[in-house]
């Protein structure tokens, strides 16, 4: 699961994606799983990092974390190959 | 180290030289509190779904519309509209204010009467009358009017086998300009069924044609339908003083003035493009003032608003069952309130306001109400900020209608509480329960058992 290498990632919540030229909006704590995913972080380590920083239940957070990722590839922002 | 608040991860495509129209929501906060109750405890206290009805809001809209009228009339007299929200505890707060009862049934007269309205200040609209019921307007001299002449001779042979003298008024329909015209309730005023009617009545020795009545329609925004309408009430007055000698007491004007909801599909809100109560207290007594009567002669006036003094009066609350992504990407929001309980759905673009704090970040969404029916829709699409299973919604703006075309329908209807002047909530509708809707049906014996 990884995000396509050639995104860009601004640090005031922007993604920029060349290859269609769209722009996204992102909250800050999208931001924060784009860049772990970027890291190469796998499903797991996102969860666990949430997890610690964040006041929320597991079952919430895997189902909005499958929710985001679930987006990112309606966004044409994912890996196609990438195992999610 | 203290853990953040949890929003959920949202993305979100810039659609750029895209005009976008839900971008005109202002800045708006979150709704904590009605009149100083916290949204939270209500509803821990009563329940979600809970609708909640301000007793100070009430108060303040109709001492407004009195002032908007009274400044301008010499004699006003409001009569509050039952159909719009006939909860007894709504009535009775209008009718301390000065309110007569409007009512449109038989089930809406007795219910005035319950409430310990005197007869004479109840105003009988409606087609449906029953002839019971026009035995007990006739007997309390109430004041009826007539939708159509087979009611005229009703009331007439009532009024003979009573040996009593009916108080009554017709209602006139007529062309203000406005598209559609509501020409299904009384007697038109272009074509001359109006004086056909008027004419009969002063021909009978057991009426008295006390005055003259219209309602143009409902969620009205134009102020100048009222002069036109007022105008044309005046003229079939004037006529009837001169052709007759008989001065009529009252014109009544009905109700329509809209209120500050959204209608669907308007770009602006309510608040920006509605007119006010002293625009058509303007339009209304200016046309009045204008017209024929003599000094001193001016009829008494009557207004029967409903939705423009009860709306913002009441909202709903609600909670988040679940938050979900549709086929093609559209978020969806499902909530405890379906179209049930806010039957005004179909005609309003609800305000929903989240009862916690959020962040400026916030998602297209449909809106689904919690009933197993593709009807149920809220809103199809609204800008919602992030919100988390479990977290409360208020929707402003629903005490017209709502409380009396709602329905029971797959979920039972909620509590209404009404909070007082000094804070207190009080439940003025208990819940429904099963046990009571059970009161009301019947087993046939050979039904009673069964095998499976
Ligand atoms: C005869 C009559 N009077 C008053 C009203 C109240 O109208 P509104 O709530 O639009 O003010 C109605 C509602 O349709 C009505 O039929």
């Amino acid at each position: 699961m990884k995000i396509k290498q050639d995104v860009a990632v601004s640090d005031s919540g922007f993604v920029f994606n060349p290859t269609t030229g769209d722009s996204f909006s992102v909250n800050p704590i999208g931001m924060e799983i784009i860049k772990l995913m970027k890291e190469g972080k796998s499903m797991e380590e996102i969860n666990k990092s949430v997890l610690e920083n964040y006041n929320v239940e597991e079952k919430t957070i895997e189902k909005d974390l499958y929710d985001f990722i679930e987006m990112l590839g309606h966004y044409s922002l994912r890996e196609e190959n990438g195992q999610t | 180290m203290k853990k953040q608040r949890y929003e959920r991860p949202l993305i979100k495509k810039l659609e750029d030289n895209m005009p976008n129209k839900f971008g005109m929501r202002k800045e708006y906060l979150p709704m904590t509190h009605i009149d100083d109750v916290s949204v939270k405890e209500l509803i821990d206290q009563y329940g979600s779904p809970l609708f909640v009805i301000s007793e100070r809001k009430i108060r303040d809209n109709i001492r407004k519309a009195k002032t908007a009228f009274e400044t301008r009339y010499p004699k006003v007299q409001f009569a509050w509209s039952y159909k719009t929200n006939y909860l007894n505890a709504v009535c009775n707060t209008f009718h301390q204010e000065g309110s007569w009862a409007e009512v449109v049934s038989e089930f809406e007269y007795d219910k005035a009467i319950h409430n310990g309205i005197n007869g004479s200040k109840i105003i009988y609209n409606g087609p449906d009358k029953t002839e019971e019921s026009i035995v007990k307007a006739i007997n309390n001299s109430s004041l009826i009017h007539i939708d159509h002449l087979d009611e005229f001779y009703t009331i007439r042979d009532v009024a003979i086998r009573l040996n009593k003298i009916a108080r009554v008024a017709i209602r006139v329909n007529m062309d203000t300009g406005i598209y559609p015209m509501w020409d299904r309730f009384g007697f038109n005023y272009e074509n001359g069924q109006a004086w056909t009617a008027l004419n009969k009545i002063m021909h009978s020795d057991v009426m008295n044609l006390v005055g003259l009545h219209t309602h143009i329609g409902t969620f009205m925004l134009s102020p100048n339908a009222y002069a036109v309408a007022a105008g044309k009430l005046a003229d079939l007055a004037i006529g009837i003083r001169d052709r007759y000698k008989h001065e009529i007491e009252y014109i009544d004007m009905g109700g329509g003035f809209a209120s500050m909801n959204k209608l669907r599909g308007s770009y602006l809100p309510g608040t920006d493009i509605n007119p006010t109560i002293n625009d058509f207290a303007e339009a209304i007594t200016g046309a009045l003032i204008s017209s024929n009567f003599g000094p001193g002669k001016l009829p008494l006036l009557i207004l029967e608003t409903g939705r423009a003094l009860i709306d913002d009066a009441a909202h709903l609350l609600g909670t988040v069952i679940s938050n979900k992504r549709l086929s093609d990407g559209r978020r969806s929001t499902i909530i405890d309130i379906g179209v049930n309980l806010l039957f005004t759905s179909f005609w309003y673009e609800h305000n929903i306001t989240p009862a916690q704090p959020f962040t400026q970040y916030s998602e297209d969404t449909v809106v689904y109400g919690p009933l197993c029916m593709n009807i149920d829709v809220l809103r199809e699409n609204i800008s919602l900020p992030l919100l988390n299973r479990g977290e409360h919604v208020v929707i402003q703006n629903v005490g017209a209608y709502n409380m009396t075309q709602w329905m029971q329908f797959i979920t039972l209807r909620p509590r209404i509480v009404m909070i007082d002047m000094e804070g207190n909530p009080h439940v003025v509708r208990e819940r429904e329960s099963l046990e009571r809707l059970l009161e009301f049906e019947r087993m046939p014996d050979h039904l009673k058992d069964f095998k499976l």
